[in-house]
């Protein structure tokens, strides 16, 4: 009870923050006459300090910092993020197909790993093995994210660019196969553990019916278990989609749009990350990251809802059932 | 737990107490965090009744600070924005007060093995915009180039936007790095690519000279060049404060831009204003 409330408290908080994007609001009027600025200590700066000083008073500002613009539905709908600019671009199109393409890439790599590794500690190994393997998997969930993305950053970009011989050293490929490394763990102790959970009885019924120990594991104790796997997949699909530090790190973050899994790519997640410390507080940038926020809030909710109640209460009924 | 509560609140402002020093906070631009630590290493060293606490987090974050009055100094890689004055004065009472501390020449970085030399500041733009997109264009090999560029709200970012592509947008390839570091770690990395930081952060990879136009000779970007306003591309790292400064903080501030305070600015990198 006190989580959910947790929960709803922490949405409602991201969501009110977000909410004056869809608010028309007036714009503030600037004042037609520009104050003197104060200062202080000018009288220390040396020659060439001066001229630049000079020179830059007498400029007029570009103000191309000052992120005042609106942010209709259809600027959240364009194709650019550009969110510092003389017209600041809030496009999320480039952000969430970027999302979605480091998180599949990730998902494709880790699940059928992680799922035959379940597969394998829960039907074939020794039993004092699997005391072994299982935590040290685990313990690989807790991994720090940061230590990942450096790893990748700085190690396996290199590497992977001298193998493949591609453009851009950081991009989609790269954040994926990192980004499997954090997804690994949680599929495959989900997975296991609706592996596991497959009575004896089917195994040894398969298994007295002359199928070799690989048939039954493959064709028996799988299927049985598939809603309990597919809520492991549906689980990495959520920490992948979440996930921040690796892709901020490892994936070049150029707010592109295209299929191609050798660019750069920009991510929800890391575009909150890198974007929200230096924001001004308060104004339309800040309430668009926020949004963002949301969505991805609603996203991972929604997925781990469905992987936790749906999926996980009809496996138990069928084995109840059975 | 009630009793454990009680003592938490009771024993905190019994620790401010305790120390009784003059304390200073100084928050802001990650580009001047080791100026900022070193300054006020210095100058705890000589005046042992002042705490200076120094912490980064970008120029955004310490004017955001500095509106929240949580902090005394704000450091910060570009100059405060309208509407950031505007919310200082709604919120403190105040427009804010500028302070010029040290130089900053931004550096064009090059993986060391590319055989441009020099660009002109046309050039730079051009390549950053998107125009340009081959190295054989500017005389190098025939190679696209790869673009680095800083997170979009970084004073570094916003500067190099400003004066460097008059405001235009960035090619939407060029890849968004969190720090100079980083550009640098990536360029150093990469033969074909290009991208800008601190001259304080250049190491491992080469500077280019910068032409002011295709006529003017190139400058590098040494102290000698940047301090006589020669190399084209500079800028002030600024200190802000929420009225002009007294007491201890007056005297801190004087020190940083004294003779020894700015002496500390060319041993970590900057360049003195002086």
């Amino acid at each position: 009870m006190v989580s959910l409330a947790a929960i709803v408290l922490i949405f409602l908080f991201v969501f009110r923050e977000a909410a004056p994007i869809f608010v028309h609001k007036e714009k503030p009027v600037r004042p037609d006459v520009v104050e003197e600025e104060e200062t202080y200590g000018e009288e220390f700066l040396g020659e060439g300090a001066q001229r630049l000083s000079e020179e830059s008073a007498g400029k007029p500002s570009v103000e191309s910092s000052g992120s005042e613009g609106e942010a209709s539905l259809s600027n959240l709908l364009s194709t650019t993020w550009q969110p510092v600019a003389t017209e600041p671009k809030y496009g999320l199109w480039p952000l969430i197909v970027g999302t979605l393409k480091v998180t599949v890439i990730a998902i494709v790599i880790a699940a059928p790993l992680a799922i035959l590794a379940a597969l394998f500690t829960s039907s074939f190994a020794p039993r004092w093995s699997r005391e072994y393997i299982k935590p040290a998997i685990e313990l690989l969930a807790g991994f720090p994210s940061v230590v990942i993305g450096f790893f990748a950053l700085v190690t396996l970009a290199t590497a992977m660019q001298n193998v493949f011989g591609y453009q851009y050293r950081l991009n989609v490929l790269l954040g994926g196969i990192a980004m499997s490394l954090a997804v690994i763990p949680i599929v495959y102790t989900v997975s296991e553990d609706a592996i596991t959970a497959v009575p004896r009885f089917i195994t040894e019924a398969s298994l007295a019916l002359g199928a070799t120990k690989w048939q039954t594991a493959l064709f028996v104790t799988l299927p049985a278990a598939t809603p309990g796997v597919f809520a492991a997949i549906l689980l990495g699909f959520g920490r992948a989609f979440g996930e921040t530090m690796i892709v901020l790190m490892a994936t070049g973050n150029a707010a592109l749009i295209s299929w191609s899994i050798l660019e750069p790519v920009r991510t929800m997640s890391a575009t909150i990350g890198a974007e929200m410390a230096e924001v001004v507080f308060g104004d339309t940038h800040y309430h668009v990251l926020f949004f963002i926020g949301a969505i991805l809030f609603i996203f991972t909710f929604t997925l781990n809802a469905v992987a936790e109640v749906f999926i996980r209460q009809r496996l138990l009924k069928r084995f109840k059932g059975a | 737990m009630k009793t454990i509560l009680m003592l938490i609140v009771v024993s905190f402002p019994g620790l401010s107490f305790v120390s009784g020093a003059e304390k200073i906070t100084v928050k802001g631009s990650d580009t001047m965090v080791i100026l900022g630590q070193r300054w006020a290493e210095m100058y705890m060293r000589a005046h042992k009744d002042v705490i200076i606490q120094v912490t980064g987090g970008g120029s955004g974050t310490g004017i955001s600070a500095l509106i929240n009055g949580t902090t005394d100094i704000c450091n910060s890689s570009r100059p405060i924005k309208e509407s950031e004055r505007a919310k200082l004065s709604e919120k403190q009472g105040s427009r804010g007060v500028e302070i010029k501390c040290a130089l900053d020449g931004l550096a064009i970085y090059v993986h060391e093995s590319n055989p441009v030399k020099e660009l002109t500041l046309g050039q730079i733009k051009d390549i950053y915009v998107g125009k340009i997109k081959n190295w054989k264009e500017v005389g190098g090999l025939d190679q696209r180039i790869i673009l680095y560029s800083r997170e979009n709200n970084s004073g570094t970012y916003v500067y190099f936007k400003d004066e460097v592509l008059g405001g235009m947008d960035f090619a939407k390839n060029a890849q968004n790095m969190a720090g100079t570091a980083a550009v640098v770690n990536a360029v150093a990395k990469d033969k074909a690519s290009i991208g800008y930081g601190g001259a304080a952060y250049g190491k491992g990879i080469r500077e280019l000279s910068v032409k002011q136009d295709a006529t003017s000779p190139a400058y590098a970007p040494t102290m000698e060049n940047i301090r006589t306003g020669k190399y084209p591309i500079s800028r002030f790292l600024f200190m802000y404060t929420k009225s002009r400064p007294s007491g201890a903080l007056k005297k801190y501030i004087d020190w940083t831009l004294s003779a020894e305070g700015q002496k500390i600015v060319g041993e970590v990198g900057y360049f003195p204003i002086r």
